[in-house]
């Protein structure tokens, strides 16, 4: 069996869970490190809880600086805004770190508050005011935060249409690794705006050929190419447009649409047998996508250019009853939404726990209210409602269970009422009695010690006799009382007997007089050790009884309290989540009327189309035979 | 039906040139699979990817916004004060006992699962998921255990099984003394593991 180091949980090292923030430092408050072990998790809610709790904590005691949070106070303040901004909770996010910004602090934390709030301010829509932060910042700025500063002001910059401002900034952090291709690309964009376009594309070319094999590296060359591409080919460049889109991965979010802007780059140069390759790969995919839908107009069209007419009207065909199902499944997606089965599908707890649970959704044969839900992801307000919606619902989760909690915390104090105040009444007379007991004991040990001690500065041998010599003294004494009156030779000889007898004890109380005495010490001090287990247990008991008390009274204010927040909060959560979940069922609605109409129109299209391609196949077969 | 062909083909080609006007006001983030923060920033300024989703006023969304905020302020709040009710409920400070667990510093290998015993009674067995361990690794804390002891000597049994980089097993199994007085009994637990397969169990208390 081993013994326990003195000091707890030191010697871990944490990497601060804050973007950029690479600060490691020994964690020594378990509970700090618990709030970091659910954040790190993706469990801001618990975070929040643990940390929130762990701070009024800290901040209520009378020397915080002896609490174990004080090393860490700082970056639990930067961590508290952190959780509130990735818990979504924009408006009391910044809070905490402004804070920071006010205390009087060295040029790194200041720097790093600083920054921590322009990025608030930025993601509430608030670009002035991320601007003035921004400024703030001098004197010494923390290495791994430096380029994110930068970045954050270029945008900020664009937010208020300064792009030529936002060009110098990025033009500053074009050499920095890790924002390899990033800054690039957003150079290129910013010239853009900057109404700079041959300067932009020479970026945006420049970070499409960007080197790298990290996922993030590819995704940026991804963008990069198809943007670029994009441009070149309303510009009219199709060859180059061309070369770009090529070099987008034929897997990745931006894909299909590259796929789609080849082929009209080269159908834009009258290449139709060069558009055929996109066109038909891209024709094979899943066909609820947009781009897809596309080309299955456009791969036909591509054919019929090349005099192909057999071909077309079969693909236009095929364009046909793809897309008379396509609305079948948009028919079924607004239908089974105003059933209320989207809202239902979205709050699915083991589809959300895949990281990739919207793509997932779409696949569930069961769900047809989701076939679309990727295509709406790409809204921001409409990303905000679902998340919104979705935290809503966790939130209204935890208050039901927290309602059963609270029924089981009322059961437990009723419960240890009943079984308290039966067995109290008994107790507490016992206890009065031994109380009583204990004390007199506890009185008479003191007054021995007294005693014993002022011996040591003046002598009391008769205070030390034993109770058989106390016996035989009062024995002698009594004798001697019983000769007082008596006279003559046998009385006197009795007398002197008694003497005798009396010099006999007083030898015997004065000789041992030292030893006696070193003994009645010896018996003092072990009856402290008797006296110590007697005061601990005393202690024990009363803390015990005190805690059955407090075990069951007082808490019934509380959780009546506690029961009408939650139902408070309850029905302000189910007005919330009908309102946000109509929104979503709304823009869900608007979006897939839209696409159906888009849907019938390619149908119609698709319909001549094929009737077309037909009679003219139809000729090219006459005029052949 | 050569015009309609033309409409047909005239229409795709306005909404290619649409999404392309579009995706012109793209503008990345490169930190987009850094953080959230990034995603929201990102998503900002992708704001010029309009969709018809986005014609729906934005006005009734920030209001609803606002008060989703405020209601996890409320439910944060509520947190609060019942982990205060039930710590004092249940866990009084006189007789709380914690147990929690952490990773050594730049630990390699895979933690399973963990044991641990009170005076001989299971009190905890938990096993990690990836997004646990992961945690662990980035230095978070995890509080395995929280109960009630008396006040004296107590007997902690800590086993943990494991696999190491090499991909073989590991365990091991420890016993410590802990001594419990009166106010809240904080036990920290640091696991690590060396190429032998054997592991360090290390116990401090606060």
């Amino acid at each position: 069996m081993r013994a326990v180091s003195p000091h707890p949980v030191l010697g871990i090292l944490v990497a601060l869970v804050t973007a950029g923030s690479a600060t490691s430092m020994e964690l020594k408050d378990p509970y700090f490190g618990e709030a970091l072990f659910h954040a790190y998790q993706g469990h801001y809610f618990e975070a929040l809880e643990r940390l929130d709790a762990e701070m009024a904590q800290h901040y209520g005691v009378d020397e915080p600086q002896l609490d174990s949070l004080y090393p860490h106070i700082d970056h639990a303040e930067f961590s508290v805004g952190d959780f509130e901004l990735h818990y979504r909770m924009h408006q009391r996010a910044g809070r905490a770190v402004k804070a920071v910004l006010e205390a009087d602090v060295a040029d790194p934390v200041r720097n790093e508050a600083a920054f921590r709030l322009a990025r608030i301010h930025f993601h509430k829509g608030q670009p002035e005011d991320a601007l003035r932060a921004l400024e703030v910042i001098h004197g010494h700025v923390p290495e791994d935060i430096r380029d994110d500063i930068e970045l954050l002001r270029a945008n900020v910059l664009m937010a208020l249409g300064r792009a030529s401002e936002a060009v110098d900034v990025l033009r500053r952090v074009q050499g920095s690794e890790d924002l390899k291709g990033f800054s690039t690309y957003n150079l290129g964009i910013a010239l853009l705006r900057d109404e700079r376009p041959e300067e932009a594309i020479r970026q945006l070319d420049k970070a499409g050929r960007v080197k790298g094999r990290q996922r993030e590296t590819l995704a940026i060359r991804d963008k990069a190419n198809f943007v670029l591409g994009t441009m070149l080919l309303e510009a009219s460049e199709f060859e180059w447009a061309q070369r770009s889109l090529d070099r987008v991965r034929l897997e990745g979010p931006f894909s299909n649409r590259a796929l789609l802007g080849a082929g009209w780059a080269d159908a834009s140069a009258e290449n139709f047998e060069r558009a055929l390759v996109p066109w038909s790969i891209l024709a094979g995919r899943d066909a609820t996508d947009g781009s897809v839908q596309e080309a299955m107009l456009a791969l036909p069209y591509a054919y019929s250019k090349l005099d192909v007419h057999g071909r077309a009207a079969v693909l236009y065909e095929r364009a046909v009853k793809t897309f008379s199902h396509e609305l079948e499944k948009v028919d079924a997606s607004i239908g089974s939404i105003r059933n209320g089965a989207f809202l239902k599908a979205l709050v699915r707890e083991e589809i959300r726990q895949d990281k990739d649970w919207v793509v997932r959704l779409r696949s569930l044969p069961e769900a047809p209210e989701t076939f679309y839900l990727v295509a709406l992801m790409a809204s921001h307000h409409f990303q905000t409602a679902l998340q919104n919606y979705l935290d809503l619902a966790d939130l209204r989760k935890k208050l039901v269970s927290w309602q059963r909690d609270l029924d089981a915390s009322e059961d437990i104090t009723r419960l240890r009422r009943a079984y308290y105040e039966l067995l109290l009444p008994d107790i507490d007379p016992r206890f009065r009695k031994l109380d009583a007991q204990i004390r007199l004991r506890l009185e008479q040990r003191k007054h021995l010690h007294q005693r014993l001690q002022q011996m040591l500065t003046a002598p009391r041998p008769d205070l030390l006799a034993t109770a058989s010599e106390q016996g035989l003294e009062a024995r002698l004494d009594q004798l001697a009382a019983g000769l007082a009156e008596a006279s003559g030779p046998e009385q006197a000889a009795l007398r002197l007997r008694i003497q005798r007898l009396r010099g006999v004890l007083t030898w015997g109380l004065e000789t041992q007089y030292h030893q006696r005495l070193t003994d009645a010490h010896a018996h003092l001090r072990a009856l402290n050790a008797d006296v110590e287990k007697l005061t601990a247990q005393y202690d024990r008991y009363v803390r015990t009884r005190q805690a059955a008390v407090h075990s069951y009274v007082g808490y019934q204010p509380q959780i009546d309290g506690l029961r009408g927040r939650v139902a408070n909060a309850l029905e302000r959560i189910d007005v919330l989540m009908a309102r946000q979940g109509h929104m979503l069922e709304s823009v869900a609605i608007r979006e897939l009327a839209a696409r159906r109409e888009r849907l019938e129109a390619y149908q119609n299209k698709a319909r001549f189309a094929f009737a077309d391609s037909y009679d003219r196949a139809v000729k090219a077969q006459a005029q052949a035979q | 039906m050569s015009d309609l062909l033309r409409d047909s083909q005239s229409t795709v080609a306005r909404n290619s040139r649409r999404q392309r006007r579009e995706r012109r006001a793209l503008f990345f983030d490169p930190f987009h699979h850094r953080s959230v923060w990034t995603l929201v920033l990102a998503l900002f300024l992708l704001s010029g990817l309009a969709v018809s989703a986005e014609e729906v006023s934005n006005a009734p969304m920030r209001s609803l916004d606002e008060q989703v905020q405020e209601i996890k302020s409320d439910v944060l709040s509520i947190a609060a004060e019942l982990s205060r009710l039930e710590e004092k409920l249940l866990y009084p400070s006189d007789t709380q006992v914690a147990v929690f667990i952490s990773l050594a510093e730049d630990e390699k290998s895979r933690l399973d699962s963990v044991r641990i015993q009170i005076d001989g009674e299971l009190v905890a067995h938990h096993i990690y998921s990836f997004k646990e361990l992961e945690a662990l690794k980035r230095g978070g804390v995890q509080r395995i255990y929280t109960g009630n002891l008396p006040t004296g000597e107590h007997r902690l049994d800590v086993s943990v099984f494991g696999k190491l980089p090499s991909g073989r097993d590991f365990s091991g199994m420890e016993t410590f003394r802990i001594e419990k007085e009166v106010g809240p009994k904080l036990i920290g637990i640091e696991l690590a593991a060396n190429e032998f397969g054997n592991a360090s169990i290390e116990v401090g208390d606060q």
